[in-house]
């Protein structure tokens, strides 16, 4: 192996790692707040390539059919809700909300779909739509839930990503995509071959990961998420609901999965069952940040890209062996620092 | 002999079981074979998760290994089938063993991320590496012969499959109802009290985790010789969760819910995959949509699974009746004087606030001393540092003369100290009965094999007997059969003393016992507490009743700001000036 | 004088224990009401079910209306506020991040002299102001009940619910704090104070009810209740004979 393989792995590594640690802090992100483990992370990623891919050419991306059913849905939830609870005077407000946004989103979608529109509406749309689902899933799928133990909430999650692969396939297809680079420019640094597509992604990544940080540390709605995350009950008697930080939570865990899926398209095909194997790359990574710590989080997410990108070198077959592996190393480190048991939930 | 319902509903269904292979077509004997094979691992993940609220998605992963072990050996070594089995056995008791060891001792959520990624990472193991055949698999397994008569048949094959299904349910039946089984059951009661009683939590998580990995062992052994050839694809990770989903569907909290939840998914799956590519006009795997849903409706509307209906509808097992057998071997009661228990400039500290600052007092053997205090003076603190649920910061506590106050909560027990909890901690689905004979579990000795195999009747027998020897002695000898949880509040928390008795302990901690009971209730309660005392047991009890304490105890410490405030009689307490204005509050 | 919380035949049930039974109180607008009573009496319950965070049976009229359909979040949003026994600060958050999320159902609303009032609460608890970058963790006990009540003021509250704000406190601190109690309630808060500290609370108090097992035994104003050996009696249990050697 020499200086340039291993120059050109590394930049694969640190290229694919900036794409993982975006997904581990979604994943820390959604623990911390809600108690959930949310194994379906990775079928947004899949949602948010798909769609791109779509709408680069001139489709209607199933999106808006998931956009769609789940609106309708969560409007009927309401529904029901508020005239249980004699609320009806709510209800318009609410409807707006779970219904007429994502309604609203689908049908610009799919109005602006054939225009081939330049690629940052393009990118803009697919966004949209995608943090769009992340609240609708939570309203529906897990709100009943909330209160549940940690262990319920992981089944349903894993029961509801059996069930969004199956909508991906229904509204998306059985054809993989593959998004066209943003740029294929590349240039020379010392001999070293650096791609500005590598950048770019780096550098969003960076640059979300820096906005997450500023979120968390100076807004308010940040602040009410750490404080749910920290102490729910007080967060309640401040007013801050834990259906709102759940929502709010999802829609932001969503957008970072949205720009997981947009950035990964160029790198690889993604097909509607693709998403799993990704976000378990990110869960090694938030795994390693005992599901807890953001900065652990994405620097052990972006190990994985750096010894997945290795291991494929090496031993392309084993890769995936070594990538899951490296769990387990990581968590017999994690279970002799700590040394008292604690108390499971 | 009178009618035993729930017998006879045994009975009928091996009946069928012996019936089918004979005159059923060959499509249900199939549809039979595999929902033997999958009920077996799904029995496993029912102790696991129902019983120890474990998850594993990576159940698959062990069914393969005892899969392609037997393939391996087989073809490539001519090895007999019986001993890859045991070979399969062992290395998957060594792994399950390792990846338990390394997550089950921290928080519950990892080991099922740990088995997402480890099962994937098998999974790709098992395609890739090509002295297992990659992706294609192996072929031409020899059959299982017993003696010289060769399994080839599906029909022949369907015995030996429920045969193995239904010892191992024996199995894990016998294993419930003994005294590892009410460990593990105890495990759901909250770490503290599990603890408390001598049960090393991290290690029955492991040997309950073992256990699931070696029933997907055998299932993956069976398989391999029925199928006679094995390829990576029944192995992934969608399997590990469609198992997952027969124990929840069937209820985690019973062994024939997994019988049931491998019935219900197999035979939809067979539905499922019938209708919908038809309904929808499309192929693909859209049944796991329907599961998927499904399982989400399920845990928001019938979280116990499907079996507690069917179980309602059954008849009911009749209780076996209590042995009268030998008393346990007793700690013995010395009839000392002094101190039995001492402590000695007990400190606390968390961070900057010390909730204990150097509290020195004594309990004599054979007194009720009553540990009092207004909200935040410490006794619950002071009353943990007892129990070992918190380690001192420094000071010392002295049992017997014993330095136990950095000891683990088991350990302290072992030593003779038995306590009850502030909120109630039984295991409300046990039976009186079984909750109490928890306490005997440090007096006991018999380990999971021996449970298993139904070897540890004797000891059950003595240990029952002494539970209901306790609960007898608290008055609700008449409840031995109940369930815990169907009692009222006063009772239970008397059930918890009988627990606490079954330990055979010199000092009983009770944690504010009164709370919550009625008038005629605390009555009980102190006559009972009366009682002990005057067999000779020592009681310390923290409490906030001041009527329950005044009338009971012999001594009063009282604590404030961490501190003892004043000691003595309780008539004295009550008109000290110190102790008046510590509750009323001095002027401000 | 209007009432603002008008609490009838209230009833609060953990699984099989009624913790509460039966308790009815008001709270007049202005003034300081307490609930005493020894440990176990039901009074954190109390406050806990009337803040909509336990369930309970009974009526909660809250400034003329029903609000027992409410969640805790609306009733915050109504200025019903609850400073809990146990503070639930955000102890890995600033003190300055504690406040300002005291305010949250205020600047949510779009209610522009929100920060207006962390200078009314930096102004009542110099302390919170040299401490304000700090991690509420690394407070005091006494520090940590001041950022809970100035947390609590940046609510806005027009009621006022205290549980047992010298829990742990030195004597001193629960001088300072409860002289801040009455200086809110010369603001206009309407306060009701839930404490074991007997004497502290009926010095601070107008009216006073005593709780004991889940009910109401006296009820009063806080002199007459001051001057009542019956109180006295409900703490020290003086109604069992005991013990003397």
């Amino acid at each position: 192996m020499d200086l340039t393989i291993a120059a050109l792995l590394t930049q694969d590594g640190i290229t694919n790692g900036a794409i993982y640690a975006l997904l581990a802090l979604a994943l820390v992100l959604v623990f911390t707040v809600t108690r959930i483990i949310w194994v379906p992370a990775g079928e947004f990623v899949a949602w948010g390539t798909l769609t791109l891919a779509g709408l680069q050419l001139g489709k209607v991306p199933g999106t808006v059919g998931l956009l769609l059913g789940m609106a309708i849905v969560a409007g009927a939830m309401e529904t029901w809700q508020s005239v249980r609870a004699a609320e009806t005077h709510r209800l318009p407000r609410r409807l707006l909300v779970w219904s007429g946004v994502p309604i609203a989103i689908a049908a610009s979608i799919w109005w602006l779909a054939p225009m081939q529109m330049p690629l940052a509406v393009q990118v803009a749309l697919t966004l949209a739509a995608v943090t769009a689902t992340g609240p609708l899933l939570y309203r529906i799928a897990y709100q009943p839930l909330a209160e549940a133990s940690v262990l319920v909430l992981l089944i349903v999650s894993v029961a509801l990503h059996f069930a969004m692969v199956g909508f991906g396939l229904w509204f998306f297809g059985a054809e993989g995509s593959r998004t066209p680079p943003f740029s294929s420019a590349s240039f020379s640094v010392g001999g070293v071959n650096i791609s500005v597509q590598s950048l770019l992604v780096v550098g969003t990544s960076v640059a979300l990961i820096g906005a997450l940080g500023l979120f968390f540390g100076q807004t308010l709605y940040g602040k009410a998420l750490r404080a749910t995350a920290v102490n729910r009950a007080g967060a309640r008697l401040c007013g801050i609901s834990p259906d709102f930080a759940g929502a709010l939570t999802f829609a932001l865990a969503s957008l970072l999965c949205a720009f997981c899926g947009v950035l990964i398209g160029p790198i690889t095909t993604i097909y509607y069952d693709s998403g799993f194997l990704v976000s378990l790359k990110g869960f090694v990574g938030a795994i390693i940040g005992g599901l807890s710590s953001y900065p652990i989080a994405a620097a052990g997410a972006w190990l994985v890209g750096l010894i997945e990108s290795f291991s494929s070198f090496w031993a392309s077959a084993f890769k995936e062996v070594i990538v899951f592996t490296l769990i387990i190393p990581v968590l017999l480190w994690r279970s002799l620092t700590t040394h008292h048991h604690e108390e499971d939930e | 002999m009178k009618f035993d319902g729930a017998r006879a509903m045994f009975v009928l269904f091996v009946v069928i079981l012996i019936a089918a292979p004979l005159a059923a077509p060959q499509f249900w004997i199939t549809l039979g074979n595999y929902i033997g094979l999958y009920s077996i691992v799904a029995l496993g993940l029912v102790l696991l998760t129902g019983v120890a609220g474990q998850t594993s998605f990576g159940q698959a992963a062990f069914v393969g290994i005892g899969a392609y072990t037997t393939a391996y050996l087989t073809t490539r070594y001519a090895a007999s089938p019986w001993l890859t089995l045991a070979i399969g056995l062992v290395f998957t008791a060594a792994l399950a063993l390792f990846l338990g060891f390394i997550t089950l001792r921290m928080r519950g959520h990892y080991l099922p991320l740990a088995t997402i990624a480890w099962g994937i990472s098998l999974f790709y193991v098992f395609g890739n590496l090509e002295m297992l055949g990659g992706h294609t698999g192996m072929t031409g397994i020899p059959a299982l012969a017993i003696a010289s008569f060769e399994l080839k048949d599906e029909r022949r094959y369907f015995y030996l499959i429920w045969a193995i299904a239904l010892a191992a349910l024996w199995a894990t039946r016998n294993l419930l109802d003994s005294r590892p089984g009410r460990a593990i059951r105890a495990l759901k009661g909250g770490l503290e009290m599990a603890e408390a009683f001598g049960v090393n939590a991290a290690r029955l998580k492991i040997i309950a985790f073992v256990y699931a990995a070696l029933l997907a062992c055998i299932s993956g052994w069976l398989y391999a010789h029925l199928q006679r050839f094995v390829n990576p694809t029944p192995f992934g990770i969608n399997q590990g969760i469609e198992y997952l989903f027969m124990a929840v569907i069937g209820g985690a909290g019973s062994v024939w819910g997994a019988v049931l939840g491998a019935t219900l998914i197999t035979l939809l799956k067979e539905v499922l995959q019938d209708y919908l590519p038809r309904l929808l006009g499309r192929t693909g795997n859209f049944e796991l949509v329907v599961f998927g849903l499904l399982m989400v409706l399920l845990l928001q509307f019938a979280r116990e699974g499907l079996w507690p209906w069917i179980e309602r509808v059954l008849p009911k097992r009749r209780p076996r009746p209590i042995p009268g057998a030998a008393p346990l071997p007793s700690r013995g009661r010395t009839s000392e004087s002094g101190a039995l228990l001492a402590v000695r400039q007990a400190r606390k500290q968390f961070g900057g606030l010390v909730a204990v600052n150097d509290l020195s007092f004594e309990i004599r053997h054979g007194e009720i001393l009553g540990l009092i205090g207004p909200n935040g003076a410490g006794k619950s603190t002071t009353f943990a540092l007892i129990s070992g649920a918190l380690p001192l910061t420094s000071g010392d506590i002295l049992l017997r003369g014993e330095a136990i106050g950095s000891r683990p909560p088991y350990e302290i027990a072992r030593r003779g100290l038995g306590r009850t909890f502030q909120h109630v901690r039984l295991i409300p689905t046990m039976t009186v009965a079984d909750n109490v004979a928890l306490g005997a579990y440090l007096r006991g000795t018999s380990g999971v094999m021996a449970a298993a195999l139904h070897l540890d009747r004797a000891e059950e027998a003595r240990t029952l007997a002494e539970a209901a020897r306790a609960t007898a002695r608290v008055g609700l000898g008449a409840h031995m059969f109940d369930t815990a949880g169907s009692l009222p509040l006063g009772k239970q928390r008397l059930v918890e003393i009988a627990r606490a008795l079954a330990a055979d302990p010199a000092l009983l901690l009770l944690d504010e016992p009164a709370a919550g009971l009625r008038y005629l209730e605390k009555q009980e309660l102190a006559l009972l507490l009366r009682a002990l005392k005057a067999e000779g047991m020592t009681i310390l009890l923290v409490e906030h009743d001041m009527d329950f304490v005044m009338g009971l105890a012999d001594r009063l410490v009282v604590m404030d700001f961490g501190e003892k405030l004043a000691e003595g009689l309780p008539a004295d307490i009550q008109e000290n000036p110190a102790v008046r204005e510590a509750y009323l509050g001095g002027v401000v | 004088m209007t009432t603002l919380l008008d609490i009838r035949d209230l009833s609060v049930a953990y699984g099989n224990v009624e913790a509460v039974h039966g308790v009815s109180l008001k709270v007049d607008e202005g003034s300081i009401v307490t609930v005493i009573g020894p440990n176990g009496a039901g009074k954190t319950t109390l406050l806990g079910a009337i803040m909509g965070m336990l369930p309970a049976r009974g009526e909660i009229h809250y400034c003329g209306a029903r609000v027992n359909a409410l969640t805790v979040e609306q009733r915050v949003g109504e200025g019903m506020v609850l400073v809990p026994e146990k503070r639930d600060l955000f102890g890995s958050m600033k003190v300055r991040d504690n406040l300002e999320l005291g305010a949250f159902a205020r600047l949510r609303h779009g209610d522009r002299d929100a920060l207006r009032t962390l200078d009314d609460v930096y102004a009542r608890f110099p302390r919170l102001r040299e401490r304000k970058d700090q991690e509420a963790g690394t407070l005091s006990g006494g520090e940590r009940q001041m950022l809970a009540l100035g947390r609590a003021l940046m609510g806005k509250p027009r009621l006022l619910m205290l549980d047992e704000p010298s829990l742990g406190l030195a004597p001193l601190i629960v001088r300072e704090i409860f002289s801040i109690v009455s200086a809110l309630k010369a603001s206009g808060v309407s306060i009701l104070l839930v404490e074991q500290n007997a004497h502290a609370a009926l010095q601070v108090a107008d009216y006073g009810y005593v709780l004991e097992t889940g009910e109401l035994v006296i009820e009063g104003n806080s002199a007459d209740l001051a001057a009542n050996p019956q109180v006295a009696a409900t703490y020290l249990g003086q109604s069992a004979t005991p013990r003397s050697g």
